[in-house]
């Protein structure tokens, strides 16, 4: 077991280089010439030279690579092509920032989501779990910033508990944060949430199906029981894969929550830098979220690996 | 006078959610200490009966009728909490598959104590010392650890004694065993038997025991019921059931089985041209020698069945002759030429000559294309014939299998088990071959319709001089259609030569091993097999 | 009520009504708008009357008439973008299925890269690179819908190709084209049409949350996404401005998912968990 651990940690790894190539590849070589791209037509040959040597495009490709995935790796991430600032002093806190909010959002969606999923599970057919069914698809079928404003128009306007802005800065206190980012967050826990509770469903469904399901109930066992001991040491690895899937999701819904309720994260820090076309930030973010995407991903993997029993006890 | 039963079901009837009647009016009585083998064809509704008697209906099924009395109580009047009590505690199921039976994440020791514990009837401690003693009983391997091993970690006729033990847990009355061997190997299954019927014997349970086949059941039962299409056909003491038969169906299903010493009648289609030769033959799957020096020949008109046990290397045998997999060595020789052996390297003529049948027919046909194309493809496609001369060929060869012409246009859906095999033989005939390579056709049909399969080749063979190779586990069947066999054990041939020769003068104790493993059609003949071994082992 | 031989639920029909309305005014918008398209009606928000339905929008414009050409045009492009998507999907899906060896490991390596990249961060970097015209984005958002859509075409082809007719084909001779159009896309149908309906409605999102961003379609087309970006700032006022267009796309999104639940349902058996105690 300890091997496939060591394996899965190494197609980790090596799954961080082919991304990071491949973001290298879409930013630097698809397009060709980078510098009459960003700069656009109108631009004049002296401006393209002295653009292209600021960005160190007349070096060959695989060496501006190496360099930049040194850099990378040493906390260097270069300089933007818009303000000039050193990208990583800008990143690192909408960085903070943002895994905060996200952690935020999992922390209340998971074991919400995972426990109700497992009882819709058990009341499959019935009527809590039918309204359940509707309800979640109604709310994996709304764009993000639907639920936002819906959520800002109730907490904010009407009954003004939260601010519909979430400002946060870096000086602030630990209570005012949360405070400051509850609306957003809970948001986001609306969708993720709706998306595992149906995938937990699933899941556990499968494994009720089961034969040896079937033969704990003939021994006997009482409900809660064959649910507890038989049916949820096997739903462990598909739950696990369930919510590592929707980190997924919280990644992405993260990017256009950041954008209504203006949060400084690094969402917001990279959509600005899509719309001005500064490369080297759109790399910075793109190598950033990719990173910690597979880190969760290798996580999940190396969990579900923990828990099968085959595993475990080797013949 | 109801109380000498100790299990009494009343009027049993089961519906599916869709209305259809799945049992219809079944009784059953079993009296304590005795063993009744309900038998029928798959659809027959016996193993729904067995649940039933637990009060158990799987989904998409319900109890619609009837009393199930259980030592005088009827447990089918208790609610949800009354009849949990009685599961498990009074009256216990062996499944068919053991390793779908067990919780892949417990260990084997908490699985079988699991019960006793629950309904209160000893604590853990005392519920594994029982555990061992019928580890033991059940000739399991190292009895007193056995139990601290997962299910993937012990072989299946293991696994299938552990679930007989797990049933045992709680002293039972009644037990159900539900086609407790029909998944394992010949010569597993008769260890198993032999071992359930001395456990049946010793505690003195009652049990219902499930199978299609007459011959295991008439080994442990002292009863039997006949059961059809959900309802009861006859019952009867076994030997009466074996032997004096009052319904014909009944007949007909102790006819099949017990033909095979007598029907020895496979006509004289051989000739003397060999079809197709195979000199030592070695053959790997990586670093697996699955196949260790086969030779074998199969002459014009005639059958040679190829017999062995699962891991035997017959199936894979199959494949290097239709080019599914390439052998390391040895020549293959077809009608006097070279066979190159890998797929891609023969001619779509050579193709055309070879054709194969496979066992489960639900999935060697495509359900989404209609009897029309199935059967016309290869007409169409080996000899480029019009649609016109493609419809003409394909009614010819619905002719042929004995299927109505107006079948053309269904699709594999709306056929039975049977009528999708005698498709696929239509296919195979379909691109007129010289060779036809049979990979276990009947094990997946039940009985009867098997025999008309077999009945369906033979008539085949006559009319059209057909070589067949016949891979198959069932001695029956190579009794039936084989006029040569060849034994294959772990790669080898044990044995190979006219299939009387075989079975009336076995040399090989592998050979005399798998033939006396095969039940046979009397009452007595487990306890004789148990007696002989006994003697040995003195 | 019956379609196709199956039995319609409130749900699905409520699902199936929008969508045919839907359908019906994205196709016949010119004829059935009420202005313009950028025809200046009134003032900024006006609230809503009988000159205009849900008011006017953030510069005087029919809001009405907005949301139908946004939907026109939001609707083309998810479709185009899933087609494309399902295109290459299935094509190398099966071919990879049936093909196995280097081809399989290929394209399996490839995506399983690219899938390591959260699709809107992805997008985001290519079209910060590229801009945001509208082939660039059909072309983007389907190649990378297309890695889920070989997910599930090879696990459908592996599943297939497995089965005793498939081989029987082989064992005849037939060639690559023929196992995959006649034996096996036949039997894959079912789950692709579902999934068509799931990525579609995801493509339909994704498409309104980047042009609500303002990386998606950009003006002076009409977008359902864009309308809710142009009109987000009536929120603090108080007014329903973004919300109209906003409802608009969950509503569309809401009934697609409505029928697909439907059409998964039909095929699904009855799970252990309600086997009679």
């Amino acid at each position: 077991m300890a091997k496939l651990i060591v394996n899965r940690l190494l197609l980790g790894i090596l799954t961080l280089f082919a991304v990071s190539v491949l973001i290298f590849v879409c930013t630097q070589i698809l397009p060709g010439d980078v510098a009459s791209a960003v700069l656009g037509q109108g631009a004049t040959p002296e401006a393209l030279i002295v653009f292209r040597r600021e960005l160190g495009l007349d070096i060959p490709a695989h060496i501006r690579y190496w360099n930049w995935l040194v850099g990378a790796l040493h906390g260097d991430l270069g300089v933007a092509l818009t303000n000039k600032r050193v990208i990583i002093d800008d990143l690192l806190p909408r960085l903070r920032n943002t895994l905060f909010l996200a952690g935020y959002a999992a922390l209340i969606a998971i074991p919400l989501s995972v426990g109700l999923g497992v009882v819709a599970a058990i009341n499959e057919g019935k009527w809590s779990d039918r309204l359940a069914n509707v309800l979640t698809l109604i709310a994996i079928s709304l764009p993000e910033f639907f639920i936002a404003y819906l959520l800002i128009i109730f907490f904010s306007v009407n009954v003004q508990w939260f601010p519909s802005l979430a400002m946060v800065s870096n000086g602030m206190g630990f209570g005012e944060r949360v405070y400051q980012a509850t609306l957003p967050a809970l948001t986001l826990t609306l969708l993720v949430a709706a998306h595992m509770l149906r995938m937990t469903r699933s899941s556990v469904l499968s494994v009720m199906s089961t034969p040896y399901i079937e033969m704990a109930f003939l021994k006997g066992a009482p409900r809660r029981r064959v649910i507890v001991r038989h049916a949820l040491p096997n739903a462990a690895a598909p739950i696990i894969t369930v919510i590592a899937l929707n980190m997924a999701y919280l990644v992405v819904g993260v990017v256009v929550i950041e954008a209504v309720f203006v949060y400084p994260g690094l969402g917001q820090y990279m959509v600005d830098a899509v719309s001005k076309r500064d490369v080297p930030v759109i790399q910075a973010c793109g190598l950033t979220f990719a990173t910690v995407f597979v880190m969760l991903n290798t996580l999940a993997d190396i969990l579900v690996i923990l828990v099968n029993p085959r595993l475990r006890h080797q013949r | 006078m109801d109380e000498q039963f100790i299990l009494n079901i009343k009027g049993l009837r089961l519906e599916s959610v869709a209305g259809n009647v799945i049992v219809d009016n079944v009784d059953l009585q079993l009296r304590k200490g005795e063993v009744l083998g309900l038998i029928g064809e798959s659809g027959a509704g016996k193993s729904t009966i067995g649940l039933s008697s637990m009060v158990y209906a799987r989904a998409g099924l319900h109890i619609a009728g009837g009393e199930v009395i259980l030592g005088g109580v009827n447990i089918r009047a208790l609610d949800t909490e009354g009849r949990r009590q009685m599961r498990g505690k009074r009256i216990a199921y062996i499944a068919q598959s053991a390793a779908a039976a067990f919780n892949p994440a417990h260990s084997l020791m908490d699985q079988v104590c699991e019960a006793p514990v629950l309904h209160k009837l000893m604590t853990r401690s005392e519920a594994e010392v029982w555990a061992c003693e019928l580890f033991t009983a059940l000739d399991l391997p190292d009895p007193q650890n056995f139990g601290k091993r997962y299910p993937h970690q012990v072989s299946g006729g293991q696994l299938q004694r552990a679930m007989a033990a797990m049933a045992m847990s709680c002293r039972p009355d009644v037990l159900v065993l539900d086609e407790p061997t029909t998944a394992l190997d010949v010569t597993t299954q008769i260890e198993v038997l032999i071992l359930l019927k001395s456990l049946i014997r010793q505690y003195h349970t009652a049990a219902l025991y499930i199978t299609h086949d007459l011959a295991v059941v008439a080994q442990v039962a002292d009863r039997i019921k006949v059961l059809r299409h959900g309802k009861e056909v006859e019952e009867g003491l076994t030997p009466q059931i074996l032997h004096h038969a009052n319904q014909d169906y009944t007949a007909r299903l102790v006819a099949v089985r017990g033909a095979a010493a007598s029907e020895r009648a496979v006509a004289a289609t051989v000739q003397s041209e060999t079809v197709l030769s195979i000199k030592d033959c070695h053959a790997y799957y990586g670093d697996f020698h699955v196949v260790r020096g086969v030779s074998l020949d199969v002459k014009r008109g005639e059958t040679v069945a190829v017999v062995g046990e699962s891991g035997s290397g017959k199936s894979t045998l199959a494949r290097i002759i239709t080019g599914l997999l390439m052998p390391r060595s040895g020549e293959i020789v077809f009608q006097n030429k070279a066979l190159p052996p890998a797929l891609n390297a023969r001619s779509k003529e050579l193709k055309r000559t070879i054709q194969l049948v496979y066992q489960i027919p639900d999935v060697a046909i495509n359900p989404r294309q209609s009897l029309l194309d199935i059967v016309g493809r290869p007409v169409e496609f080996y000899f480029g014939a019009s649609r016109a001369e493609v419809l003409a060929r394909a009614k010819e060869l619905m002719t042929l299998v004995e299927l109505p012409e107006d079948f053309l246009q269904r699709r594999p859906g709306q056929l039975s088990g049977g009528q999708k095999q005698r498709v696929c033989i239509a296919r195979a005939l379909a691109a007129k071959p010289d060779l036809i390579i049979l990979d276990e056709p009947t094990s997946a049909l039940d009985p009867l319709v098997a025999e008309e399969i077999l009945t369906l080749l033979r008539k085949l063979q006559r009319e059209l001089g057909l070589s067949y190779v016949l891979i198959t586990h069932d001695l029956d069947v190579v009794h039936r259609i084989a006029h040569r066999t060849a034994v294959m054990l772990q790669g080898q041939f044990v044995a190979f030569d006219e299939t009387n020769k075989i079975f009336e003068h076995p040399e090989h104790p592998y050979t005399q091993k798998l033939i006396t493993a095969v039940p046979e059609m009397r009452v007595d003949w487990l306890d004789e097999v148990m007696a002989k071994r006994q003697a040995a082992a003195a | 009520m019956k379609l196709f031989g199956h039995k319609l639920t409130a749900s699905a029909a409520f699902g199936l009504t929008v969508v045919g309305i839907f359908i019906l005014v994205s196709l016949f918008t010119p004829w059935l708008a009420p202005y313009s398209e950028s025809a200046n009606v009134g003032g900024t928000w006006d609230e809503s009357s009988a000159k205009m339905l849900f008011g006017a929008d953030q510069i005087g414009r029919d809001m009405l008439t907005r949301m139908m050409y946004g939907s026109r045009m939001t609707i083309g492009v998810a479709l185009a973008i899933t087609t494309l998507s399902f295109f290459i999907g299935i094509l190398t899906g099966l071919v990879s299925a049936v093909m196995g060896g280097w081809v399989d490991v290929f394209f399996t390596r490839l995506v399983d890269v690219m899938l390591s990249i959260p699709s809107l961060i992805f997008a985001l970097i290519i079209l910060g690179v590229f801009g945001s015209s509208i082939p660039v984005l059909i072309l983007t958002i389907a190649v990378l819908d297309s890695t889920r859509v070989f997910r599930l075409a090879r696990a459908l082809g592996m599943n297939l190709t497995v089965m005793e007719y498939v081989e029987a084909a082989r064992l005849r001779g037939e060639g690559l084209w023929w196992v995959i159009t006649r034996e096996i896309l036949p039997n894959a149908w079912a789950p692709l049409v579902s999934e068509f309906g799931l990525r579609f409605c995801f493509n339909f999102l994704f498409i309104a949350g980047l042009s609500f961003l303002g990386l998606g379609i950009q003006p002076p087309y009409a977008d359902l996404g864009g309308m809710v970006r142009e009109n987000a700032a009536a929120i603090n006022f108080g007014m329903m401005a973004p919300i109209y267009p906003a409802t608009a796309i969950a509503l569309l999104t809401v009934s697609v998912n409505l029928v697909v639940d439907w059409m998964l349902s039909i095929d699904a058996r009855p799970s252990g968990a309600q086997a009679e105690l």
